[in-house]
């Protein structure tokens, strides 16, 4: 039988065939748990009776959505979570690094054909080297936690076969934007998204976690890339046989194949207040944005802060802007800084903040209010997301996102 | 859960997310009771007050797209929702929501069959009657009805623990 | 009789001769600085006035450094007000470039001067020879209106320094000795004018956080005669003096202090008052879960130094976070350049964008349940930098990032 990618993970780790529609029981490599999720993770788990992890080494804690804190009560995920750290011999304990979906590949955990899961739905990035990752509930990464395992439904795959040079100024932003506009928000339900294609392999290994990233938002269970050797080298694995054959087989069967040519990408923005309200930016530019926002597990790497900075070098801001812009990792801000990018970007008028999820989780980076417009670089732009029901959330590339900044309106 | 009952219905449309169903800025609360005012808030600030327990909501496709916030089916679960039936569910808040005991139901055709304030008899696995006319609904994966039946991920993990 | 330097430049401002202390003068402001603390609150009542209008647009300076980025709608809202009323008078306006009183004096604060501030540490651009004081928005939004204000003339303290602080001793530890020394009301409705052959060692960094703190020892203003690193400052920063004014050698004090800077040593401030000072080594030990380098106190670039000087090849304490915040972009890329950021990154600690941060313990870097916080922020009162049952310890650059070494409070020769 002719296997897809994620068949073929599932296979190697269970040591059978599987194929969609199978419910089996899966080892897991990796269980990233974020502050927010901590505490009620912690209790769900103590409440079940473990009195022991699966195993320390393969549990990674994550301190970005309340960092830095704005609320009294917000620190108290901190404390709960060294709490279990110290009580479990949990090492791997990130308090001040950098978003989890970014640290999970490029601190040195997940590897082409791992089973990742984490209490965050954007889990589904680590999709980026080849592994299957995606997001559950607290209660279930409690019971991980202590049993190592959990089941699944092997999902059905969708094929997106991108062909060809994407067009100076698309982004892998664009394609998936434009994607999940054809698939819509709930598109992918249940399914694998599998992404190839020249262009894809063509892409760095940031560009593609920005598509794996959201794959989530057309409602799949997991995006994935077929890991090369970009994807050894980000890894910092050798590229051999094992990693060449994580690659779905000729004649795999899928349930729909989207072909695409990458000529045929426009610059695209998802609208208010649905992740699939995708509207090439052509008709929208002239709108007057109050607020622009790079940064998030989407776009906060350093090709994203490259990409902007190469629009805003020796220029200003529009005045009315707020231009925010938050690394997703202190090794992308370290980069950033070393190579002159931040102060680009500094002197063109960005409030540069510390590396977290910011504004896009909403609780803090850059809140806005009633009628305000923003222009980010992030995953959703659901109503109430960054701030009241009344902000327009328009979702873009780092390239248009900077544009909307240089001349406080969307532009082209 | 097969026994019939009695719900009263509050409609909601397609993709309400779990930014909706619970905000952000509410998930440090301390506790789900302490979060239950601001269920739905973003789209019907009155409706978390208006819903009274055993009542159902009936909503159009991908309930519950977004984020993997278990508060999310919790908050619903604490306000004493009976069921959700949706033409279709986003895959994580459906976990979540059987692993926390809330019972949902797809069906494709109730949600342009029905308006706010119908009452519906339900009977799990079999069929919803409203204004009369007959819904057949599908019953539940037999490993997820075993959760469902142990009530809820936490005590079927107690079990296996040997605590219950 | 002679006149004091509180007393010179109020009657400048008043247009008279000759003033005293305890005399009620009407003056015109020369400058008038406003932040989103309360500027949300002046404008909704400048809206009911039955004539608005403003005295003197070129006067005023409006600032969002509390809450940026802003953390709530409701903190948004405050600033689209202020950012909208702003543009439409055209009111020199800044957001997101620091902290207030550091961003007036890189760009405004002229020797002689007399500024209202809608903030209690506007008394820093005594490092100056300014007149700087902290106003509430009623009085502040008179002012705007009608260009003018009362004052009452301060009676003035001197505070007359002599030899060279110690290595290792800065002036933070100088300015909360004093303050320990005269209580936080020692200086209410005063002045306090720093002077003597021992002002000359202090760069403008070290004036301006001992003038920024006199307010917590009640003062209505804090004044430093100007010398020529005040004038080489204010130079390099394209700006020329108002007036220079000095004290008359018969001038009339309340009350005269000799303090001699070679006796000053490192000095912690305990929760939950300014004045609840000790020698730091007596803190030595108490556990910390934040320290936080920065503000209008402590966030300039010799602070950011000193800071980086102190945990070079050393990393911040495992569970403990280190807030480390420039007072402004100018300082922000200063320490780009001078690779500090770098230095602190590699230490693990936090770098925020310049803002008021935990000092103001309300937006970035708020303390939980039981917390205890070292800070070069200004004030230690209970609640202070978030819950109501936490802790705060106030502290030199150095004591701060020896203490996020340590992971407790300790100095800096000890780490």
């Amino acid at each position: 039988m002719k296997h897809t990618l994620v068949e073929k993970i599932f296979g190697n780790k269970v040591g059978h065939e599987v194929k969609p529609g199978d419910i089996i029981t899966v080892p897991v490599d990796w269980c990233m748990v974020d502050d927010i999720m901590a505490k009620f993770c912690i209790g769900k788990f103590e409440e079940m009776g473990f009195t022991k992890v699966y195993d320390p080494e393969k549990i990674v804690l994550i301190y970005d959505h309340f960092l830095p804190s704005t609320q009294a009560d917000d620190t108290v995920a901190f404390h709960a979570g060294d709490a279990f750290a110290e009580k479990y011999g949990i090492k791997n304990v990130h308090r001040t690094d950098g978003i989890c979906h970014q640290l999970m590949t490029e601190a040195g955990y997940v590897k082409p054909g791992d089973i990742a899961f984490g209490t965050d739905s954007h889990t589904v990035t680590y999709g980026c080297v080849g592994a299957f990752s995606t997001g559950i509930g607290y209660t279930e990464m409690a019971g991980i936690l202590g049993t190592g395992e959990i089941w699944i439904k092997v999902p059905e795959t969708i094929k997106v076969q991108i062909e060809g040079k994407l067009n100076e100024g698309v982004t892998s932003k664009d394609v998936i934007l434009r994607i999940i506009g054809d698939l819509t928000a709930s598109g992918a339900t249940y399914q694998a998204l599998e992404f190839c294609g020249s262009t894809v392999s063509d892409m760095s290994v940031a560009s593609r976690m920005t598509m794996t990233n959201m794959a989530v938002e057309a409602g799949a269970k997991c995006g994935i890339c077929i890991p090369d050797e970009k994807t050894a080298e980000y890894c910092n694995i050798p590229y051999d046989e094992k990693i060449k054959n994580l690659c779905p087989d000729e004649g795999a069967s899928y349930s729909k194949v989207l072909t695409y040519k990458a000529e045929d990408f426009v610059p695209v923005m998802a609208c208010p207040s649905l992740v699939d309200n995708i509207h090439p930016v052509s008709e929208l530019k002239g709108t007057k944005v109050d607020e622009v926002f790079l940064g998030s597990c989407t776009n906060g790497r350093l090709e994203d802060l490259q990409a902007a900075a190469a629009v805003l070098k020796g220029r200003k801001k529009a005045p009315h802007v707020q231009f925010i812009v938050t690394p997703a990792s202190r090794k992308v801000y370290k980069e950033a800084l070393n190579d002159g990018t931040l102060e680009i970007l500094s002197k063109a008028g960005a409030i540069i903040t510390t590396p977290g999820c910011g504004l896009c989780c909403g609780r803090a980076g850059g809140v806005l209010t009633d009628d305000e417009v923003v222009v980010a670089t992030n995953n959703r732009n659901f109503l109430g997301r960054m701030g009241t029901s009344k902000v327009k959330i328009y979702l873009a590339s780092p390239v248009m996102a900077a544009k909307a900044a240089l001349f406080g309106e969307i532009t082209e | 859960m097969s026994e019939t009952f009695k719900a009263k219905i509050w409609k909601l449309d397609d993709d309400i997310d779990t930014d909706i169903v619970l905000p952000t800025e509410y998930l440090a609360l301390k506790t789900v009771e302490d979060m239950k005012p601001y269920a739905f808030s973003p789209l019907r600030p009155e409706l978390a007050a208006q819903i009274k327990p055993g009542d159902m909501i009936v909503a159009g496709k991908n309930f519950g797209c977004g984020s993997s916030r278990e508060q999310a089916p919790e908050v619903v679960k604490a306000l004493g929702v009976s069921c959700i039936v949706a033409q279709s569910f986003a895959r994580i808040f459906f976990r979540n929501a059987i692993n926390n005991g809330l019972l949902l139901i797809e069906n494709p055709d109730l949600h342009d069959a029905v308006k706010e304030g119908d009452e519906a008899l339900v009977t799990p696995g079999e069929k919803i009657v409203v204004n009369g006319k007959e819904f057949p609904i599908a019953s539940l994966p037999e490993n997820l009805m075993e959760i469902l039946n142990a009530g809820g991920l936490v005590k079927a993990m107690r079990k296996r623990n040997g605590l219950d | 009789m002679g006149m004091t330097m509180a007393e010179k430049i109020i009657a400048l401002a008043a247009g008279i001769e000759k003033t005293k202390a305890g005399d009620i003068e009407t003056v015109t402001l020369d400058r008038l600085m406003s932040n989103d603390g309360t500027t949300h609150l002046t404008i909704d009542m400048y809206n009911k006035l039955k004539n608005p209008h403003i005295a003197d647009v070129e006067k005023l300076v409006w600032i969002v450094d509390h809450n940026i980025p802003s953390d709530s709608p409701k903190t948004a809202a405050s600033h689209k007000k202020m950012r909208d009323f702003a543009a439409e008078h055209g009111i020199t306006y800044y957001e997101g470039e620091g902290v207030c009183h550091q961003i007036m004096m890189e760009n405004h604060v002229r020797p002689g001067e007399l500024i209202f501030g809608a903030d209690s540490h506007t008394c820093a651009y005594g490092a100056l020879g300014a007149f700087g004081t902290g106003v509430g928005c009623t009085d502040y939004l008179y002012a705007m209106v009608t260009g003018t204000s009362w004052l009452l003339v301060p009676e003035s303290l001197k505070f007359n320094l002599h030899g060279k602080l110690r290595e290792g001793v800065y002036a933070r530890d100088l300015i909360l000795t004093i303050i320990g020394r005269i209580g936080a009301n020692g200086a209410n409705y005063k002045a306090m004018e720093f002077c003597g052959e021992g002002l000359a060692t202090l760069s403008m960094a070290d004036r301006i956080s001992i003038c920024n703190l006199c307010v917590e020892a009640g003062a209505k203003t804090a004044l430093m005669e100007v010398d020529d690193v005040a004038l080489d400052y204010l130079k390099a920063h394209g700006r020329e003096p108002k007036a220079i004014v000095k004290s008359d050698p018969d001038a009339v004090y309340s009350e005269t202090y000799d303090i001699d800077l070679n006796e000053i040593e490192p000095i912690v401030a305990k929760p939950h008052f300014v004045d609840n000072v000790v020698p730091a080594k007596e803190c030595e030990g108490v556990k910390i879960d934040e320290a936080f380098l920065g503000s209008c106190n402590n966030g300039r670039i010799e602070d950011l130094r000193v800071g980086a000087e102190v945990i070079k090849g050393k990393k911040v304490a495992e569970r403990v976070r280190f807030l480390v915040v420039p007072a402004s972009r100018a300082v922000y890329e200063q320490a780009m350049k001078e690779g500090l950021l770098d230095i602190f990154l590699d230490a693990g600690a936090i770098i925020m964008n310049p803002n008021c941060s935990v000092c103001w313990g309300a937006c970035q870097g708020v303390i939980g349940e039981g917390e205890t916080l070292i800070s070069t922020g200004t004030r230690n009162f209970k609640g202070r930098a978030g819950h109501k049952d936490s802790f705060v310890y106030l502290a030199s650059a150095a004591t701060v990032t020896a203490s996020a070494i340590a992971g407790k409070i300790t100095t800096a020769d000890r780490v």
